[in-house]
């Protein structure tokens, strides 16, 4: 996923063209294999100045979401209640929907400015914008004629 | 009872042959959804993250009720897709329904990205205590 360290610059541009193949096949053929191994599956959006994580968690309370960010992790956890129309007069046909506890943790690509962490919720999508630490972005250094 | 495995997969909806083509671009998935039977009718809950009210068609041909979804994709603006574990596309799902339901009082909400559809059942299909009289 993130590589820590670092790769030649000439692989850079084979790397982008693998992952775009790659995207370009999956449309044609998913590979199965390759699911989210936990609930929620995340989206990363990214840029230099920032991220946005989106989950879909519909039925999901905004209340029952907790997210930490600490560092360059961030963590979401929450419950998904089980439906209010479950009780002992009811009969349940047919249950596809899971409920129950769920943790996600997540590698950032940078540390992030945690005050400035917003969360917003939307018909069951919950978007997470977290712009980049100050201290982390890159400076650019001017060079001085001696 | 907690069910603490949940698919994560999206079923997607795979065209037949004799299936009209869609003219939207994204990919259309199944939703799942949970059917639950209570005394006076009967309550379809789907999973529709990302849409609202305004978004989705129910119709009811003949004796087919259809979901359709469709959905605004919303792409933050600046962001390159770094990392993807589920795509976003439209939602679309058929129900058979039986001579049961009363279909003039058919209802539907949605919430939080979960539809609900309340089918009441028809006054015939009510169970109906028989009292037993003595002699």
């Amino acid at each position: 996923m993130y590589r820590r360290y670092r790769i030649p610059t000439l692989w850079h541009e084979m790397d982008h063209l693998q992952n775009e193949m790659n995207r370009l096949f999956e449309t044609y053929y998913p590979n199965r294999l390759r699911a989210a191994p936990a609930y929620p599956a995340l989206n990363v959006w990214a840029n230099d100045d920032g991220l946005n994580v989106t989950a879909e968690v519909p039925g999901v309370q905004p209340q029952d979401i907790d997210i930490n960010v600490v560092g360059d992790t961030l963590t979401l956890s929450g419950m998904r209640q089980p439906d209010e129309l479950v009780n002992e007069s009811s009969r349940c046909h047919r249950r596809e929907r899971g409920y129950g506890d769920f943790t996600r943790s997540l590698q950032l690509p940078y540390p992030v400015d945690v005050e400035k962490v917003e969360a917003t919720f939307h018909n069951g999508v919950l978007m997470i914008a977290m712009p980049r630490a100050e201290e982390d972005k890159p400076r650019k250094i001017v060079v001085k004629s001696a | 009872m907690t069910e603490k495995t949940m698919e994560l997969e999206k079923q997607e909806v795979t065209a037949t042959a004799e299936d009209t083509e869609r003219t939207r671009e994204c990919r259309c998935f199944i939703p799942r959804a949970d059917i639950y039977e209570l005394e006076d009718q009967i309550v379809i809950v789907a999973d529709v993250p990302g849409v609202d009210e305004k978004a989705i068609d129910i119709t009811l041909e003949k004796n087919i009720l259809t979901i359709n979804a469709l959905i605004e994709p919303v792409i933050p603006q600046g962001y390159a897709l770094r990392f993807a574990e589920y795509e976003v596309g439209d939602y679309q799902r058929s129900f058979r329904l039986s001579n049961e339901i009363d279909r003039e009082n058919i209802q539907a909400s949605v919430k939080d990205g979960v539809l609900r559809l309340y089918l009441p059942k028809a006054q015939e299909a009510l169970a109906r205590k028989i009292s037993v009289k003595a002699g």
